[in-house]
């Protein structure tokens, strides 16, 4: 203040400063204004700070043996247990059949759900024949279809891609519904006084506006997909995630099976993000300052 | 260009009871007309528009538009709403030229120099409306006003025999608005389209329209057909001439009846004189 106006005079100069001590708390508070944005070098030393919180826990935590070791392995045993699972192959033909059943199991419900929801939020017959049995599936606990899966598709893979299938399908295809509904009216409307049949409104219109919010409710259900991935090589497998999992508990291998929880982590994360940015690039059109 | 519009009448049925939106309701309107509905909020006049677009199917009485009977929305009837209707993942060019772009899918047999005198066409509109150094942009970088402007030029893309208004600068402040006004003015000059204007802006009405409709209050009926004596070439001083106060003033008494006020007026003035004495 004062260096910037050397002629500032002894009442100004106080008020500067009151000013100044009015101001200061109410800066401090303005992080905790509610929905309002904090500034980007803040929110990066947050989330930084919350996963080396975490570390510093659990560090200190086997530090001073708070858990069996057995459970809660120190950072130096799963550092050894890192290094021997990311140079054996096993890790990646783990991933690799995983991803294969996520990707086919969610591929599967993508092409049904997409087409089937926007059947469903475009006309009511469609709503009245399929919403209602769409929910009541929706309800029934995923894993205890296990044992029907069983009897119906084997213990081979086919089931277990069912079971991501039915895990994830009638969530998407209800997600895709809402978002379907929620295309303007007057957006119909106005396209049907321009020219636009039926059919047209529903390809041009309906399917390009509801198309971001479709994109995101594939992020959220691609997350259910490795859930239920996990879900079912708990139950015949030979190889994948979820099945070595719980060959390393039957052994023990505590280090182990937090590696590979953390890999599914990354795996989630990684794959998150890419659907986000390629969200923002793919709809840069959408206008984030409308409700 | 002849719209007939007869015993046109709406009613919604519901739990509740019935609902008249619009009493039946006669008129005619001729080419190159601008007739605004003027009316209290609720009236019914945007029922009627609806009506006149066909996206709302009457309950009883029949619209003709040079003699056809009127059963559902075309591009011969534009509309342009009072929200923002813009493809928000469409440029503003693709914007305008979306009924263009569509029936070309839907007639390949049409001349490709038809189609590009009309493309012209949407080209120099959009230059008309000042909006030539935004034709690549997305609607999300354009302000209210704007964006109204490319949804009048999408609707006028098509020639329509008539084009509808539904408070298309509700939303927009009141600078904005008599900047509208006045393009809106000088377009309908140049394009000679007839225009239904829904508003219930007296100033406005009076301001655009050659012809107001005046509605009453729910249930909406016409109550007063009033010829508006302005010539084509209008100026925004016009606003300020005694002949436009005076109608004004006469339409004002139409839709705001004295007596008619809805809270204790005298009761709060006397209040207001008790305490500040």
């Amino acid at each position: 203040m004062q260096t910037t106006k050397p002629t500032v005079s002894p009442e100004n100069a106080s008020a500067a400063e009151n000013e100044h001590a009015r101001i200061t708390p109410r800066t401090r508070r303005k992080w905790l204004l509610l929905r309002q944005d904090i500034p980007g070098w803040l929110y990066r030393s947050l989330v930084t700070c919350s996963f080396l919180s975490l570390f510093v826990i659990w560090w200190w935590a086997t530090e001073h043996e708070l858990l069996n070791r057995i459970f809660l392995p120190t950072p130096e045993s799963m550092l050894t247990a890192a290094r021997g699972v990311f140079t054996e192959e096993t890790l990646w033909i783990d991933v690799g059949a995983s991803f294969m059943r996520v990707g086919a199991g969610f591929a599967l419900s993508v092409v049904i759900a997409i087409p089937l929801g926007i059947l469903i939020g475009s006309f009511r017959v469609f709503e009245a024949l399929l919403q209602p049995l769409a929910e009541f599936v929706r309800y029934i606990p995923v894993p205890a279809l296990i044992p029907i899966l069983m009897v119906l598709f084997g213990i081979g893979e086919f089931s277990k891609i069912m079971l991501i299938w039915v895990g994830t399908f009638f969530q998407l295809l209800l997600m895709v519904t809402a978002e379907v509904r929620r295309v303007p009216q007057d957006l119909l409307q106005v396209s049907y006084t321009l020219g636009a049949s039926r059919l047209e409104t529903m390809r041009l219109v309906i399917w390009r506006s509801a198309m971001p919010g479709i994109f995101d409710a594939l992020r959220l259900a691609h997350g259910w997909a490795w859930t239920y991935v996990v879900v079912a090589e708990l139950i015949a497998a030979n190889e994948g995630l979820g099945y070595r999992i719980l060959k390393f508990s039957r052994f023990l291998q505590t280090p182990k099976i937090w590696i590979y929880l953390l890999v599914l982590g990354l795996i989630g994360l990684v794959l998150d993000f890419l659907f986000r940015s390629l969200n923002r690039r793919l709809f840069h059109w959408v206008d984030t300052a409308k409700p | 260009m002849t719209l007939k519009v007869q015993q046109l009448a709406k009613t919604y049925h519901s739990r509740t009871g019935v609902t008249h939106a619009v009493l039946p309701t006669t008129f005619e309107a001729g080419s190159g007309e601008f007739i605004s509905l003027l009316g209290p909020s609720g009236c019914g006049k945007s029922t009627l528009l609806q009506l006149l677009a066909g996206l709302d199917t009457p309950t009883a009485g029949s619209i003709h538009l040079d003699g056809a009977w009127v059963n559902g929305p075309s591009r011969e009837r534009g509309m342009v709403f009072q929200s923002y209707t813009l493809f928000p993942w469409l440029t503003v060019l693709e914007n305008a030229r979306f009924p263009l772009d569509l029936e070309i899918h839907q007639d390949y047999s049409r001349p490709s120099s038809e189609i590009l005198t009309e493309i012209g066409r949407v080209h120099s509109l959009l230059d008309l409306v000042g909006l030539d150094a935004f034709k690549n942009s997305y609607p999300r970088e354009l302000s209210g006003g704007m964006k109204q402007r490319v949804a009048i030029v999408r609707a006028l893309a098509n020639q329509p025999k008539l084009l509808l208004m539904d408070e298309p600068f509700g939303a927009l402040d009141a600078q904005t608005r008599e900047e509208m006004q006045e393009l809106m003015r000088l377009l309908h000059a140049h394009q000679k389209m007839t225009v239904f204007f829904v508003t219930h802006d007296i100033e406005e009405a009076l301001y655009l329209s050659t012809r107001v409709l005046v509605f009453s209050a729910r249930p909406g009926t016409i109550i007063e057909d009033i010829a508006v004596p302005f010539g084509a070439i209008r100026d925004p001083e016009l606003k300020f001439k005694p002949e436009f106060i005076r109608l004004k003033r006469e339409l004002t008494a139409l839709l705001h009846p004295a007596h008619e006020a809805n809270f204790d007026r005298t009761g709060l003035l006397r209040r207001i004189i008790s305490t500040s004495s």
